[in-house]
């Protein structure tokens, strides 16, 4: 190891990244995850139960979740629990959630990179990834819920013949753009990031095929001084680009709701409280994802504890500005004096789904002030229940939106109940498998850190240290 | 030659097949089998299909024929109109001409299409459970009715149901004249056995009660409902609110032992077990018989003893112009005290009439003309025969359109007294519980496919006319009547014009097939009798006096709200309760339990779908400690008999008293009842030869529970305002406007200033479709959500979806009750073509629009099922189709409106004003070159409503119906807050604070 500090720059031990690093060992590490013969999968089943019951679950949930839709297709989206008056229920529930937890993902990526927080490196990559499978996911929701899912291109606008377009006063159209947007931004700025990366992996992969997989999405990378300066530019581009859709994206779900007139949608304080609500559920999510990898992969050195305190501030904070959703919701409703708002808030408290709001309040405001405590947020095992706990109460208030609102709104008479199907839970439970299971073959095929900009966070620190 | 011709296929084929055939030859009988499957099974059609190559005359395909009919209900005549699409009738319309119709139809009218149609009608004869065929029936009938004429037909006897058709009287006549000692008796299920005894008794011969509720100044109702499903019921309805809205405004009060339709208009109501009842009508009778101005209250523990004091001054100063109605669930003393309170107060041949009932009319006399002569022999009852069948007496039996397997009470044990007769026939429209339990059963028409006639419930006649050929091969009751009448086989269109022309050529009027064809077209036949009540026999109450001394042990067993001494303590296992069996809202007494428009019409208190219910009060709740939903085991007081019933707590509910609807619990009336509710004929009882309403049952917990498939789950208005009511002032004047005091009039305006909207405005330059719905003319019957359902093709989804919330009535019928369940006001609810609808806004596909017209429209094609329009809709009228709802067999098909849409799973749907209607009247004008008129457009629901508590027109026109309701200072929209301005307002109830029995004064 000494003879090497000569040569290149080794890492001197820093708050984001352990010392005795080089930028050969980096990629070394973070390749070796996925080239590595002898990497943590080819050994056998003793070794890697964990990993293969991951695959081995997450996969049938995978075939479960098609076979699931496939029998939706045919039967009609009466299989799920939605009735009149509660038109929308888990699907639209899981959409709202899913588009939450890819919310982290641009926001470390982009608003981190802009604000230069060097912390983000190690994590932006599978931050990204999460993000990308989760605002896809959430995609699919939305169409799963339609009564005619065959004619879900109606809400694009594209030419025909008879000049039909889309209704543009429905914030369902705005959501349209606003989602495919952020999916393709999002897309664009991670397969950007991950060009250097590939052509690491082309160059170090053995075997033809992984050298021409990797070597076709690698676009003829040779790390040229030109490459690398466009690179920057154009990574700094779309940094820019993405930053606004982090809110904006948020921003256009929350008007499904808020441009509503039901009591509980109808209401301003969406769109600022739905973008911090997201941002709180996905750093839960990057919370929850990190602790395992990093467990499992031996990443400790790369994703540091100084790492999970950050994202738990962020988390803190993102509590905060929920909690204040919360409060200012309760009070225009009382100072509204609007008898539908009164009536839906007391609801919530005392109503059929008060247990959901109480669990909520619970998981989403009181579990996140032990984030105060600094030894909180560096307790891995305690962060990691914090982090379940705020994902399964984002999902509940999502859940509660969507639901409590609709169940008792104007006319008495018309007044229900929503109880969710077997094949509610089902299509919840598979959307995480399928979720998880793109993850790992994230993990599995690509680099779940930046290998060029850890190269560079070495170098950087370095640097600093001589300096 | 290398290949064989195709392969025979006879028995021996198979067995000649080598054990493993070749490839070849195994495809090639593949192949053959493949290409016989597809070819071997239809059938091809019975007739020649040819087109039109003359067109019958002002025949259009695609536009509608109607055809005047009548259907019955309780044996009495309902005139219709029938629509004819390509001669398929696919909806019923009242009859304007018919007095029972007036151009309304209740619920049961409505849905009678769908029975028409019915696939699981009986389709064939049976005998002993093996199909048969015509000749093979014909031939044994003729031969058995040989050997009973050797006795005269000591072992005949006939069954039917109640009839009013003088074809079929006559018939019944010629019968017992051929037979002179067969016997022909009578059931209705429907009907209350105590009410028929009381008229034999008081007036001496069958007679039924004729209500001319216009005359009525004040109605009392004793458990009578009024409005409900029978022959009269819509009659009533109508008379009633052409009372109640003349000035001074009619009353009415009524007293309940469950909720009934006429409890939401009464301007008060009570609660009580008819035991309660009858003591009061005891207390009246006296007073009134004494002559006194106030009741006595010696020896009644009545709660409401000076509500009733100020109820009988009402009655007192309405003398001759009020109304006494006696229910079902009345003893037969109670309903002689009724017969007894109306002649003392002055009340017979003024508002209410007693009428002949069965005499088997001369056609010429109309019944209670008053013509004595030659009267036949009335019918026996079921439990007479019933005894001679378990004597053996009986050797054959025919019921005709009866089912007495079950619907006779329990009690009679029908079934095993069947097993008696050697050979008995059954005629009806389901291969039913009787049907399979009779030697013979014969598939009968439904009125719409044969010929006959009737009488209305007031005595004017008219002619079951057919609209289409029978679909299933039935046979009309007259064709095996005049069997037995004549032994020789008629057509019922012979017999049926045979019965007119005798009855024109006696009048000496004109000529018959002039007088036949307008009795066709116009749907009645034109009577100028005058009606005579009948008069009570000489001393017909004296008995009343008699007994009165004993009465007070001889009382129906519990007083109410008294429990016996088991049910103090609500932790003992069995309780004693009054049961009170009554006429279910929706089936009757099952006649039409395979209707699923019906089954799925949501009970106007309960709103339970698809099931009956036990009802019983809140508090006879608390104190045993059920919910709802708890099945308890019901048996008679000897403990013999028991069923098992799901209890319902109904506010509104005597306590003490347990309600049972009849009509559910079927085992054999096809796949639509099956599995359904539970059956109470089970425990009724007999009492003196008359089947019991009434009776005390012992009631034990059994910790089971059941779901009931509910559509409204909220009654209380939680303090807003779907619903208004506006208060009448003292001093009567003449117009609704003035009627209504300022206050009111300030709280019930509406739209009078605009709120300002994010989104342009609507211009309307031709028409603007507007409805009113008047509340104080509503009484929940129901009959416009059927009559939407025909109109519009609206699907039937069955308990298990209308249980999650999934109902697809445009139209349906809110109701809100105060705590006490008192007051209950009704709220027919459909889609309210809002202005600035807040649907449209949401759909991201511009599915539901606004038109030229101010209509809200779907465009079912362009919906993908988002559902936000729903969401956002404020009165949650849209409909979702969450699967294939729609059915498309032949036989819906074949009845489903060819001008409306038949809707796809996944779409939206709802209320559209009936655009087809409009759409037709538009092409009318435009053919006529003239402008739409104020009433050229009627909806279906509007046309339907028995008390024109709909209005629908143009709203641009300023002397519109529509616009002269939407001026009235009653006028208020549902959620005016909102902004949304809805074209459908309604019109706030009136209520009359003098009217409440209240207070001592006027």
């Amino acid at each position: 190891m000494t003879e090497r500090k000569t040569e290149t720059a080794d890492s001197p031990g820093t708050s984001v990244l352990s010392a005795g690093w080089t930028p050969g060992s980096v990629t070394d590490k973070i390749s070796g995850i996925v080239l590595g013969r002898g990497g943590p999968w080819t050994r056998g089943w003793s070794e890697h139960w964990r990993w293969r019951t991951a695959i081995l679950l997450t996969f049938s949930g995978v075939l479960v979740f098609l076979a699931s839709s496939t029998w939706l297709f045919m039967r009609g989206v009466g299989l799920f629990g939605v009735n009149i008056p509660v038109a929308w229920g888990f699907a639209l529930g899981n959409f709202v959630w899913w588009i939450g937890i890819g919310h982290a993902g641009t926001f470390i990526s982009a608003i981190l990179l802009l604000l230069r927080q060097r912390w983000r490196t190690s994590i932006n990559r599978y931050a990204e990834a999460m993000t990308l499978f989760a605002a896809g996911i959430a995609g699919i929701f939305p169409i799963l819920h339609l009564g005619r899912p065959w004619f879900a291109y109606w809400l694009m606008p594209y030419p025909n013949r008879m000049e039909l377009w889309p209704q543009w006063r429905s914030p369902l159209v705005w959501d349209i753009f606003a989602i495919s947007t952020y999916l393709l931004v999002s897309l664009l700025f991670w397969y950007v990031g991950l060009i250097p990366d590939l052509a690491s992996l082309r160059d170090k992969a053995r075997t033809r095929g992984k050298q021409l997989a990797y070597g076709l999405f690698a676009l003829g990378w040779r790390g040229d001084a030109h490459h690398w300066h466009r690179y920057e530019t154009a990574y700094l581009l779309l940094a820019g680009l993405a930053t606004p859709l982090v809110v904006s994206v948020h921003t256009v779900v929350s008007l499904d709701f808020s441009i509503g007139n039901t009591p509980g949608y109808h209401s301003t304080i969406f769109p600022p409280y739905f973008v911090a609500g997201a941002l709180f559920s996905g750093f839960a999510m990057v919370i929850t994802l990190a602790i395992p990898l990093r467990h499992y992969f031996n990443l400790q050195g790369f994703i540091t504890l100084r790492h999970l305190d950050l994202a738990a501030k962020v988390i803190l904070a993102c509590s905060l500005i929920v909690a204040y959703g919360y409060l200012s919701e309760i009070f225009t409703a009382y100072y509204s004096g609007d008898p539908y708002e009164i009536h839906m808030t007391e609801d919530r408290f005392t109503g059929i789904y008060a247990p959901v709001y109480w669990s909520y309040i619970f998981c989403n405001v009181l579990v996140p002030q032990a984030l105060w405590w600094r030894g909180v947020r560096r307790k891995v095992s305690i962060l990691l229940i914090v982090s379940l706990l705020i994902n399964i109460g984002m999902w509940m208030e999502r859940f509660l939106i969507v639901v409590q609102s609709l169940h008792q709104d104007y006319l008495p008479s018309s007044w229900g109940l929503f109880v969710p199907s077997f094949w509610d839970w089902i299509f919840l439970l598979c959307s995480i498998a399928l979720f998880v299971w793109l993850f790992l073959m994230f993990i599995r095929y690509l680099p779940m850190i930046s290998m060029a900009e850890m190269r560079g966070l070495v170098q950087e620190t370095a640097e600093e240290n001589a300096s | 030659m290398r290949h064989p011709p195709a392969v025979r296929f006879h028995e021996t084929t198979l067995q000649d097949l080598p054990a493993n055939p070749h490839r070849r030859r195994l495809l090639k009988l593949m192949a053959a089998s493949t290409a016989l499957a597809g070819t071997g099974c239809t059938q091809a059609p019975p007739e020649k299909i040819m087109p039109y190559v003359n067109m019958p005359e002002g025949m259009v395909p695609g536009d509608p024929v109607f055809y005047a009919s009548t259907l019955l209900r309780n044996g009495f005549g309902i005139g219709v109109l029938v629509e004819t699409e390509s001669g398929r009738p696919i909806k019923i319309e009242g009859n304007t001409a018919h007095p029972a119709s007036l151009g309304a139809a209740d619920a049961q009218t409505q849905a009678a299409i769908l029975t028409l149609w019915d696939p699981e009608r009986s389709h064939t004869i049976m005998h002993r459970q093996e199909i048969s065929t015509r000749e093979a029936m014909l031939s044994m009938l003729i031969q058995r009715l040989d050997e009973e004429s050797q006795t005269g037909g000591r072992g005949l006897r006939l069954l039917t149901g109640p009839v009013s058709s003088p074809t079929l009287l006559s018939q019944i006549n010629a019968m017992l004249m051929r037979f002179p000692n067969a016997q022909w008796h009578m059931h209705d299920p429907a009907d209350s056995d105590a009410r028929a005894a009381a008229a034999l008794q008081v007036f001496g011969v069958p007679a039924r009660t004729l209500y001319h509720l216009e005359q009525a100044a004040v109605v009392l109702s004793v458990d009578a409902d009024l409005f409900g499903p029978s022959a009269d019921g819509v009659r009533n309805a109508h008379d009633f609110l052409a009372a109640r809205r003349r000035n001074p405004r009619a009353r009415m009060y009524a007293l309940e032992s469950s909720p009934n339709l006429c409890g939401s208009l009464a301007d008060s109501r009570q609660a009580m077990s008819p035991g309660e009842m009858e003591n009061m009508l005891e207390m009246m009778a006296a007073a009134l018989s004494n002559g006194a101005a106030a009741l006595s209250n010696g020896g009644a523990s009545l709660k409401s003893s000076s509500w009733l004091n100020r109820l009988y001054r009402q009655l007192l100063r309405a003398r001759g112009a009020c109304v006494v109605a006696a229910g079902h669930s009345l003893s037969l003393r109670a309903h002689v005290l009724v017969w007894h309170i109306n002649t003392m107060l002055g009340n017979l041949g003024k508002t209410v009439y007693a009428l002949e009932q069965y005499a088997a009319q001369q056609p010429g006399k109309a019944p209670g003309s008053g013509s004595q002569t030659a009267r036949p022999r009335r019918p026996a009852s079921l439990p007479e025969l019933t005894e001679a069948m378990r004597n053996d007496q009986v050797s054959t039996l025919v019921m005709v359109n009866v089912n007495p397997v079950y619907d006779a009470p329990g009690m009679l044990a029908f079934a095993p007294a069947l097993e008696h007769v050697p050979c008995s026939i059954h005629t009806g429209l389901y291969y039913d519980e009787t049907g399979r339990r009779a030697t013979w059963h014969v598939p009968q028409t439904h009125e719409l496919e044969s010929w006959s006639d009737a009488y209305s419930h007031d005595g004017i006649a008219s002619i079951v006319q057919p609209v289409i050929a029978p679909l299933y091969g039935a046979y009309s009751s007259h064709e095996l009547m005049s069997v037995l009448a004549s032994g020789q086989t008629a057509s019922a269109h012979a017999t049926t014009r045979a019965t007119w022309q005798e009855f024109w050529q006696a009048r000496g009027e004109a000529e018959f097939e002039q007088q036949w064809q307008a009795a066709l077209s116009c749907g009645v036949i034109a009577s100028h009798d005058k009606l005579h009540t009948l008069h009570p026999l000489q001393g017909a109450f004296d008995a009343l006096k008699a007994e009165s001394g004993a009465q007070p042990d001889a009382r129906p067993p519990n007083p109410p709200g008294v429990m016996t001494p088991s049910a103090a303590k609500p932790s003992s296992a069995t309780i004693g309760i009054t049961a009170v069996l009554a006429n279910d809202s929706n089936l009757v007494a099952g006649e039409f339990a395979n209707n699923a428009w019906l089954q799925e019409l949501p009970r106007p208190y309960s709103k339970i779908t698809w099931d009956n219910a036990a009802l019983i009060s809140p508090a006879s709740a608390r104190q045993h400690a059920l919910c709802n939903g708890d099945i308890v085991s019901l048996s008679t007081a000897d403990d013999d008999t028991g069923i098992l019933a799901p209890i319902w707590i109904m506010p509104g509910q005597a306590n003490g008293v347990i309600t049972l609807p009849l009509g559910y619990g079927r085992s054999h009336a096809g796949n639509t009842a099956q599995g359904h509710g539970f059956d109470v004929f089970a425990l009724q009882g007999v009492n003196g030869g008359l089947a019991l309403r009434t009776f005390s049952v012992t009631m034990r917990r059994t910790g089971q529970r059941h779901d009931f498939a509910v559509t409204q789950h909220e009654l209380h208005t939680q303090g807003r305002e779907p619903v208004r009511n506006v208060e009448t002032r003292r001093d009567s004047a003449p117009s609704n406007s003035s009627r209504v005091s300022e206050p009111a009039r300030a709280r019930a305006r509406s739209g009078e200033n605009e709120t300002p909207s994010l989104y342009p405005g609507h211009e309307y330059s031709s028409y603007a479709w507007g409805m009113t719905v008047d509340l104080d003319a509503c009484i929940g019957c129901n009959a416009c959500a059927i009559a939407c359902q025909a109109e519009n093709n609206i699907p039937v989804v069955g308990p298990e979806q209308v249980a999650m919330g999934r109902e697809m009535h445009w139209i349906r019928i809110d109701l809100y009750r105060e705590q006490s369940g008192n007051r209950t006001q009704f709220q027919p609810m459909a889609c309210q073509h809002c202005e600035n609808a807040p649907c449209e806004i949401v759909c991201p596909v511009g599915a539901t629009m606004h038109d030229s017209e101010g209509l809200n429209i779907q465009v079912y094609n362009r919906c993908v099922g988002t559902r936000f329009c729903s969401n956002n809709c404020p009165y949650k009228v849209r409909h979702f189709n969450f699967f294939q709802f729609s059915r498309n067999d032949p036989s819906a098909a074949a009845h489903a409106n060819p001008d409306v849409t038949v809707r796809q799973r996944g779409v939206m749907e709802k209320c559209t004003y009936c655009l087809q209607r409009i759409s037709h009247a538009r092409i009318q004008a435009q053919k006529a070159g003239r402008p739409i008129r104020d009433g050229d457009i009627v909806t279906a629901c509007q046309a339907t409503c028995p008390t024109n508590a709909i209005v629908f027109g143009d709203t641009n026109d300023p002397d519109s119906e529509v616009s002269r309701s939407k001026a009235s200072p009653r006028n208020y929209a549902v959620l005016e807050e909102l902004n949304t301005r809805p074209r459908t307002t309604y019109l706030a109830r009136l209520d009359d604070p003098a009217a409440r029995l209240e207070e001592d004064d006027d």
